[in-house]
This record gives structure tokens, C-alpha cells and sequence, in this order.
């Protein structure tokens, strides 16, 4: 009963509370990396140097007016932020922070779940999360979003295919499609994916910017020419929802990024045992510094590169990196089936 | 027990999402009662252990199929029916024809299921293959290789006939 019920439901509480505090410090961090960028200092009046800015942000939020536009499909226009805000959180399910520590004498396993099908599954959760945008843009009854819900579930769904194919290839050298899996086939390789794998890694990364709709791949939220984009009528919390599980989802990426390509929870070179002293820092605490480098270098790319146009963006998943993940997937056939 | 609770109320969810898909009278409502619909297939494929069945369900069919149906849906304009569906009194007789040959099939199954002596269980396949996805490309790539190729011719076609059509356009 404890072992089944109690233990998983405890893990899920303490999961999603540390995601939801870790996605509206991203919002500051944020804030805070692109003020630095441009020579400015960044919310500096909430608490010392703005830590406090979050909990502001959040009241301030929860207080707004929650409008719903008069001529919006009511229905529709309620759940599309709860559609994209629920795939970013359940994907944790399946991410290995650690394989197993020890608490207070008991060992637990620091994953909610370890599926045989992790990676489908994260892949499937994306999918899902296309909803709450395409929904968002057709309920709000309105030009602009509904032009930017489109242009946004283009992009997705593009991007989606080259992600998916890069993930076989990577399926085929991992034997598994288990994330737990996949971390400890990278230990008895003794070697990190993205050595391996590098072209992969390029393609999550950019199928990554563009899946999350990140700069340079923020069309759906181009200011300039759709006035805010898919969430343009939204107001309050529900607003908050969408801000909320675009910066989960960047930390769903990073956290998968890291499990696949970077070893999970592994330390660096696991094959080198001159660096086994590494291993006196916690696993768990590996794998949230590499994932907090992806996140970081996603604010860093927003703040320095300009946007992509939308054709260009199209050509970009089309033309080349679904080729580029397909040929991928061929060499690294022929290697496994030759070497 | 436990198993009992929740295949039904699955059951009761997937039936009642079928019906409002065909009862909804805004087409994008009925689209996202579809979507409803396979995720509740989804979780009793989860139910009965089939795991990557229940991914794939959601991937493709939910995360994919529905979405293209979606895009359609709400860039063409629904609402000037055609003409030549108009006429009430043709398409229920339609209706009628169709529903009627369900019955008979459905029926049919049911008589032919209820005189073989219960389902049999399915024998230990001997394969190499350990876990629910391994064993579904190992039969895939034995068993079901025939089948499982000329599905795939089909689909080649289908996707080559498509962009044939969008070229003759440009």
C-alpha cells in the first residue's frame, strides 16, 4: 500500500511544486540574464536585487480580471490554456533526476516512473500540448490569434517530425527507449551521447528552440505583426498558464537534452576513473546543473539572435534538418549493424 | 475488481465522447470530443498492459490525425453546406444502410465469438524479445512482415500521390 500509492503520490506533490517554483524563477532568470545583456540591471525593486519579483508577478496575476472576450467559443477558450499547461507537466513523469538515493534509511528511486515507452511517451505529451494553442487561436474568435495559432501548430508539428527521427537513431544506439534506460546504456559506453551522436544533438537543440517556440522560432509570438500572439485575448491567470508552460516546457527540453545526450546524472567522462572523486557530488545534482546550462543558453540565444522568418523557418525544418535526421539515422544503422 | 471499475467507467467515457462527436453541433467541438475519445482508448490499451500501444494511440491518432483534421476544420469554411447534402430524407436513409450493416457485422462477430469456446490465451510467443515494444516489432518484422510491408508501400503511394496533386497545382 505505502510502497504503491504512498510513495508515488508523495514523489508527484514534490515534483510538480519544484517545477512550478522552477518555472517562475526561469521567468526572473530570464528577465535578470537579458537586462545584463543589454547593459541594465533588471527587476531590482522586489526583495534584494528582485528575488521576491516571482511572487509578485504571481499575485499580481491571480488579482488581474479574468476577461473571456464576448464573441470567444466559452468552452473552448477555458480549456485551451489548461491543454497546453497539463503535457508540459505530466512529461516529468518519466525524467530521471538520479537513479535511486537514500532517504532517512530508505532507498527511493528519483523518478516517478519508469516506463518502457519514456521516450514515446515524452514524445506523445508534446504532441498533446499542440492543443492548447491551436485551441487558444480558434476560441478567441479573433484575427491574430488565431493567425498565430496556426503559424504556431505549423511549426510544431514540422519540427516534431525531425525531433522524432533524430530520437530513432538515437533508440538505436541506446537498444532501449526507457529514460532510465538510456542513462545507463551511456554508462556502460562509458561515454555521453552527444560524442556520439553530435548531429542528433544539433537537431534536438534547434528542434528543441523551435518546439518550445523560443527566439530565434518565436513567430507565434511575434509582436511586430500579430499583436501578441496566440494568448493575445487572454488576460490573468489564464495568460499566466501559457507564460507558465512555455518556460516548462524549456525545462522539459533541457531535461530530456540532458538524459539523452548528457548522461542524465552521470559525471562527466563516467569511463575516466582519475575523475571518480567526481562522484562525491550527487547525481541529481549533476543533472540539474546541466540542465540549468540548456536553460541558461535558451535565454542567452533569445537575447542575442533576431527572429527567423516564417518561410525560412519552414525550410529550415523541412529541407534540412529532417534530411539531415534521416541520414543520421542511416550512418548510425550502418555503424551499429558494421562495427 | 480494481480492473472491473476501470474498464467500465473507461468504457462509459469512450461511448459517451463517440456519441458527442457525432451529436456536437460546432464541427470543432466534435473534432476535440474525437480527441477525447482516443485518449480514453489510450488509457484502456494502458489497462490491458499495452503500453506502446497506448503511446502510439496518443502520438498519432491524438497528437497527430486529429490535428490535421483540426487545421481543416477551421480553414475551410463550414458553415455553406453544399447543396447536394441538403436533402435530409437521402442522407438518413445513408445513415440507415450504414448503421444496419454495422449491426449485422457487430452481431455476426459477437455469434461467431460466442460459440468458440473462450478466448484463448495467448501462447507464449517464443521470441527473443523481452517488453511490450520489443515484442510488437519482433512480430511486426516475422509474423506480420508481409502485411506490415505493403502497408507501407501504401502509405508511399498515398504520400507521392499527394504531393503529385499539390504540384499539378502550383
Amino acid at each position: 500500500m505505502l510502497e504503491t500509492y504512498l510513495v508515488p503520490l508523495l514523489k508527484i506533490v514534490v515534483l510538480l511544486n519544484a517545477v512550478l517554483v522552477a518555472v517562475t524563477y526561469m521567468v526572473l532568470l530570464e528577465r535578470k540574464v537579458i537586462a545584463w545583456v543589454q547593459v541594465r540591471l533588471g527587476p531590482m525593486r522586489v526583495g534584494p536585487h528582485g528575488v521576491l519579483q516571482p511572487i509578485a508577478d504571481a499575485i499580481k496575476l491571480l488579482l488581474k480580471e479574468d476577461i473571456t472576450p464576448a464573441r470567444a467559443d466559452r468552452w473552448v477558450f477555458t480549456l485551451a490554456p489548461i491543454v497546453s499547461m497539463v503535457p508540459a507537466l505530466i512529461a516529468f513523469a518519466v525524467i530521471p533526476f538520479d537513479s535511486a538515493i537514500t532517504l532517512f534509511g530508505y532507498p527511493i528511486t528519483m523518478y516517478v516512473a519508469d516506463i518502457n515507452v519514456g521516450l514515446l511517451y515524452i514524445v506523445a505529451t508534446t504532441s498533446i500540448s499542440v492543443y492548447g494553442i491551436i485551441l487558444a487561436g480558434y476560441a478567441s474568435n479573433s484575427k491574430f490569434p488565431l493567425l498565430a495559432g496556426l503559424r504556431a501548430s505549423a511549426q510544431l508539428i514540422s519540427y516534431e517530425v525531425a525531433i522524432t527521427m533524430m530520437l530513432v537513431s538515437l533508440v538505436v544506439m541506446a537498444g532501449t527507449l526507457s529514460m532510465v534506460g538510456i542513462v545507463r546504456a551511456q554508462l556502460e559506453a562509458g561515454m555521453w551521447y552527444v560524442f556520439v551522436q553530435p548531429v542528433a544533438f544539433v537537431i534536438l537543440f534547434i528542434g528543441g528552440l523551435a518546439e518550445t517556440n523560443r527566439a530565434p522560432f518565436d513567430l507565434p509570438e511575434a509582436e511586430q505583426e500579430l499583436t501578441g500572439g496566440f494568448h493575445t485575448e487572454y488576460s490573468g491567470m489564464r495568460f499566466a498558464l501559457f507564460f507558465l508552460a512555455e518556460y516548462a516546457n524549456m525545462i522539459v527540453v533541457s531535461a530530456v537534452a540532458t538524459t539523452l545526450f548528457l548522461g542524465g546524472w552521470l559525471r562527466p567522462f563516467p569511463n575516466v576513473g582519475a575523475l571518480a572523486f567526481l562522484d562525491l557530488v550527487p547525481g541529481w545534482i549533476w543533472f540539474l546543473g546541466k540542465t540549468f546550462v540548456f536553460l541558461y543558453v535558451f535565454i542567452w540565444i533569445r537575447a542575442t539572435l533576431p527572429r527567423y522568418r516564417y518561410d525560412q523557418l519552414m525550410r529550415l525544418g523541412w529541407k534540412v534538418l529532417i534530411p539531415l535526421a534521416i541520414a543520421n539515422l542511416v550512418v548510425t544503422g550502418l555503424l551499429k549493424v558494421l562495427l | 475488481m480494481l480492473e472491473a471499475i476501470v474498464f467500465y467507467t473507461l468504457a462509459v467515457f469512450t461511448l459517451g465522447f463517440g456519441v458527442l462527436v457525432i451529436t456536437a453541433r460546432n464541427t470543432v467541438h466534435s473534432v476535440l470530443f474525437l480527441v477525447a475519445n482516443f485518449l480514453c482508448v489510450a488509457v484502456l490499451y494502458v489497462a490491458l498492459a499495452a503500453e506502446f500501444l497506448a503511446v502510439i494511440q496518443v502520438l498519432v491518432y491524438a497528437g497527430g490525425i486529429v490535428v490535421l483534421y483540426l487545421f481543416v476544420v477551421m480553414l475551410v469554411n463550414l458553415k455553406a453546406i453544399p447543396e447536394a447534402q441538403l436533402d435530409p430524407a437521402r442522407r438518413s436513409r445513408l445513415g440507415f444502410a450504414i448503421a444496419a450493416a454495422l449491426l449485422v457485422e457487430v452481431s455476426a462477430i459477437l455469434v461467431y465469438a460466442g460459440q468458440r469456446a473462450g478466448p484463448a490465451a495467448p501462447a507464449a510467443v517464443d521470441t527473443p524479445a523481452r517488453g511490450n515494444t520489443e515484442l510488437v516489432g519482433w512480430l511486426l518484422y516475422t509474423d506480420f512482415l508481409i502485411p506490415f510491408e505493403l502497408a507501407s508501400v501504401l502509405l508511399l503511394v498515398a504520400m507521392i500521390g499527394a504531393i503529385l496533386l499539390a504540384r499539378r497545382e502550383a
